[in-house]
Formats: structure tokens, C-alpha cells, sequence
């Protein structure tokens, strides 16, 4: 078949391939799809796409643009929650192939939604298409990296999911400086910055599906010795991926990223009008713009940290620093408020931001520990429902607290403290979810003496 | 099977390695810079 260099058997590393190409493999495609946090940058000129100087009455509005966003993270869950498996058995290239051609061409369609002025168009292309690509390249790397660094998970997997952080840091100034090179004074140049992107994206993410390879059968690396101290939450076997669902176990770990992200998110979006409120006369509004950018800078830095941190204090206890830690910060915020110290505010964002960015990165080596590595990115996509829940709830729940103190009459410097208290409880919660994990009842592993479909030498139990 | 290959094994090897942390690392370099110098431009 023409397309048989994708398969996974032709991804197999020849001998002296080195591991370390694998991370950068994966960079390729999480800094790419990372743009989707910064895609806010086209909001604004894409209302203006007509009247250009203001928008006209056939401009397109901020609500109606907000949907593309919306949109793209909702398939972005479908996607990894439905191909997971899919990813997982036709091995990393295909899946980054997929992910590269649903990208950019999501970004090309768009820029015809524009040149057309067409939504519906943008709606399908970086709605659709995009969030499509979202989700298949997010998980594809996650199981390969975990294969090739089963001494340090934590690390590997952490270093790709800190590229969807900083995927951002890339996309905002060259979108700026693209839109600014192909606008004109009667023309804002939105669909050839689309256009441009997208081919950009397209040749960076095939790199990293070129590059990207599977290990051997039975690889280990050069001078390993896994621990003969059996750690009560680690196994060494396997549980199929639907199998996963069935267990207490993932339901609890949805959980824990659910409520760690609920209480990141609802402040993240927020954290711009919350500190010029917080700190009237004293932050401005460019001076909370660059709060903004230095806190995604926690954000992604956070991913690394916290994920290779976990190698060595196991997940659980980097969970629960995350809970009691961020249950302190959370509530020390409105003190910082009420004290007027711009430097404490600051301090207790910084490390809030990192441990939500750790909890993200975290997250798959705490499922491979638990489910094993056979389907841990098809297990890792479904979990990743629980942060298209927390998009919702935790923007939600900042908005509604926040206008219910306004409308009964708290000064806007106080309107956001019970929120932050409900995000400290909201962690609690999260804390106790964690307690609750322990090993996974060996009825639920991969029974190796049954044979797998498709002929392979492992099995599963259960599949349908 | 174990791996008897390390980062510095080969030239070869170096190389690639070499060029495929450049690949990723400028691009993210370049942003973090970015983002920094107009953090640092915000607060003055």
C-alpha cells in the first residue's frame, strides 16, 4: 500500500536509533497544536474583517468567533476519547500523519472562511478539522515516549505536554507579525496568515512523523534494572482500554485532573481583570497583559517540572502537593488582596499556574502506572473528557460567582474571594478523590495467555 | 533487548540530535524571549 511507511511495523528503530530523538519528534507536533492557546489573537482583526478600521454591520461578533475556540476543544476531547485506540494500534506515525494533515488542512479551510467570509466555513476547518488534529496529536506521542523512558515517564512525557504550553509562546508573535505583514489599509491579512500557518504547521508536524519510531519489542534502555521493590501503585501489567472504564480507579483520576483544571482554568481566563480589580491604581491593564504572558511562562514550565519531579516522589504525592499546596495559595489570594501586596499575588499565580500545566503533564505517567503501557494513550485520551468538562465549569463558575458578589453589592476588589475559596474547596475534594486511589484489582489486567486480535503475542481480555 | 546506544554513541547520531533539538528548540526559545521582553515591556 502506498501508504504502508505509516504502519507501525515500519516504525520500528533500527539499532542505534537513540532515544532522544523522540522528544523533539514529539515537540514538532505538540508545539504546533499548542497554537490553539493563543488563537484569542485573531478574535479582535476578525471582527474587523470588513470595516476594517471598526467592525461593520456584517462584521462577524467577539461571541459568535468565540464558538471556532469552543468548538475545536470540544472535538479535540471526541477525538482523543474516540481514536484513542485507534492511535494506540496503528502506532505514533500515522496518528501524527493524521494529526498534521487535520491541522493544517483545518487552518487552510479556515483562511477560505475567510477570504469567503464564510463562519460556517471556519466553524468546520479550525472547529472541526482543527480540533480533530487537537486531539489525535495531543495523545500520539504519549504511549511512544512512555516505551522509550520506562525509567523516567514522568520526564518524557512531560517534555511534550510543556511543548502544548509553549506551543502558544510561538503562535502569538508570528501570527502578529503575519497578519501585520499582509494587511494593507484596506485589507487585514487574517486568511494568508491562516494560510501561511497552516502550511507551516503542516511541513514541522511531518518532521516529527518522519523522525518519530517505536522501540523493539523487549527494549530496555542501556543499563536499566526496573526496581525488584514492587511500588504498590505501579504495575507491570496491562489493562485494556475499555476495561479501564470499569475501574474505580479512572473515574477517580478523571477526577483529580477535572478538579485540578476546574480551578486553573476558571482563574487562568480570569487572571487579567482579576489583578487590575484586585489592585486598582496599582496594575494596569498592560501591566496585567504581561502578568498574563509571564504566568503562561509558570505554565509551561510547570509541565516539566512537576512531571519529572514525579519520577522520583511518585504521582500520587506530586497530586497531593498539588491539592494541599494549591488549597493554601487559593485561599492566601484574597489575604494578598486585602494586604494590597502585588508581590504575594504574584507569587501564589506563578505557583498555582505551574501545578495546573503539572497536572496536565503529570497525568499520563500516573495512568501508565495504574493501567500499564500497553493502551496508556488511548486510557489518556478519554481521561481527556475530564478537561473539556473543566473548560466548562471552571470558566462557569469564576463568571457566575464573581456577577452574583457584583449584583448583591461586594466592592469588584472583593468579587472574586469567594471564588477562590470555592476553587479551594474545590481541591479538597480533589485531594480526598486522590487518597481514594490504590492499585487496580488484578481481575482487570490483560490475561497474556489469551491471544490479542489481529495475531500479535500479548492478549486482551475483554475486547469487543 | 537492551539499548547499547547512548546520545553520544555515533557522530551520526550527534548530529541528528543536534539538529533535532534545534528544529523545536529556537522556534520555543524565540517565544519564551518574546513573551518575556513584552512582560518586561508591560510592567515599564
Amino acid at each position: 500500500m502506498a501508504l504502508s511507511f505509516l504502519d507501525r511495523e515500519r516504525t520500528v528503530a533500527a539499532p542505534g536509533y537513540s532515544r532522544w530523538l523522540i522528544p523533539p519528534a514529539a515537540l514538532c507536533v505538540h508545539l504546533c497544536i499548542g497554537q490553539a492557546y493563543a488563537f484569542s489573537v485573531f478574535n479582535l482583526p476578525m471582527t474587523k474583517l470588513i470595516g476594517i478600521g471598526k467592525p461593520a454591520p456584517d462584521d462577524w461578533t467577539l461571541p459568535e468567533l468565540g464558538w471556532i475556540f469552543s468548538l475545536a476543544i470540544f472535538f479535540l476531547g471526541v477525538s482523543a476519547a474516540v481514536l484513542g485506540r485507534w492511535v494506540e494500534e496503528g502506532g505514533p506515525r500515522r496518528a501524527m500523519f493524521t494529526a498534521a494533515l487535520c491541522w493544517a488542512g483545518g487552518f487552510v479551510i479556515s483562511a477560505l472562511g475567510v477570504y469567503a467570509h464564510m463562519l460556517w466555513l471556519i466553524y468546520i476547518g479550525y472547529g472541526v478539522f482543527g480540533g480533530i488534529g487537537l486531539g489525535i496529536g495531543y495523545i500520539s506521542p504519549v504511549s511512544t515516549l512512555i516505551r522509550w523512558f520506562p525509567d523516567r515517564p514522568g520526564m518524557a512525557t512531560g517534555m511534550a505536554i510543556m511543548g502544548f504550553g509553549g506551543g502558544a509562546f510561538i503562535a502569538s508573535p508570528l501570527s502578529v507579525w503575519l497578519m501585520g505583514h499582509f494587511s494593507t489599509p484596506t485589507h487585514i491579512g487574517v486568511a494568508e496568515t491562516f494560510l501561511v500557518m497552516g502550511l507551516i504547521y503542516l511541513c514541522f508536524m511531518m518532521v516529527g512523523a518522519a523522525l518519530v519510531r517505536v522501540p523493539p519489542a523487549d527494549w530496555q534502555p542501556a543499563g536499566w534494572v526496573p526496581s525488584e521493590h514492587a511500588k504498590p501503585l505501579v504495575t507491570t501489567r496491562n489493562v485494556f482500554v475499555y476495561e479501564a472504564l470499569k475501574t474505580p480507579q479512572f473515574w477517580l483520576i478523571w477526577w483529580v485532573l477535572c478538579l485540578n483544571v476546574t480551578a486553573g482554568i476558571g482563574v487562568l481566563g480570569q487572571a487579567s481583570a482579576m489583578s487590575q480589580e484586585m489592585f486598582k491604581g496599582q496594575i494596569t491593564a498592560v501591566a496585567a497583559s504581561g502578568l498574563v504572558g509571564l504566568f503562561s511562562l509558570f505554565n509551561m514550565a510547570g509541565r516539566f517540572f512537576w512531571s519529572s519531579t514525579s519520577d522520583y516522589i511518585g504521582r500520587k504525592n506530586t497530586y497531593f502537593i498539588f491539592f494541599a499546596l494549591g488549597t493554601i495559595l487559593y485561599a492566601t489570594v484574597p489575604y494578598t488582596g486585602s494586604i494590597g501586596s502585588v508581590g504575594l499575588f504574584v507569587v501564589c499565580y506563578a505557583v498555582i499556574f505551574s501545578m495546573y500545566g503539572g497536572g496536565f503533564a503529570t497525568v499520563p505517567a500516573y495512568l501508565r502506572d495504574l493501567f500499564g503501557t500497553r493502551y496508556v494513550g488511548a486510557i489518556h485520551g478519554m481521561l481527556l473528557t475530564a478537561w473539556s468538562a473543566a473548560g466548562i465549569f471552571g470558566p462557569v463558575l469564576v463568571n457566575y460567582i464573581r456577577q452574583y458578589n457584583v449584583d448583591h453589592g461586594v466592592p469588584a476588589a472583593q468579587a472574586y474571594n469567594t471564588t477562590m475559596y470555592v476553587m479551594a474547596v474545590l481541591l479538597v475534594i480533589g485531594f480526598i478523590c486522590n487518597a481514594l486511589i490504590r492499585a487496580v484489582h488484578p481481575r482487570h489486567y490483560i490475561d497474556a495467555t489469551e491471544p490479542r486480535p489481529g495475531g500479535e503475542a500479548l492478549a486482551t481480555r475483554g475486547v469487543r | 533487548m537492551t539499548d547499547h546506544t547512548s546520545p553520544h554513541a555515533s557522530g551520526g547520531n550527534g548530529i541528528k540530535l543536534v539538529l533535532a533539538w534545534g528544529f523545536v528548540g529556537i522556534p520555543l526559545v524565540w517565544g519564551v524571549v518574546q513573551t518575556l521582553v513584552n512582560a518586561i515591556k508591560a510592567f515599564h
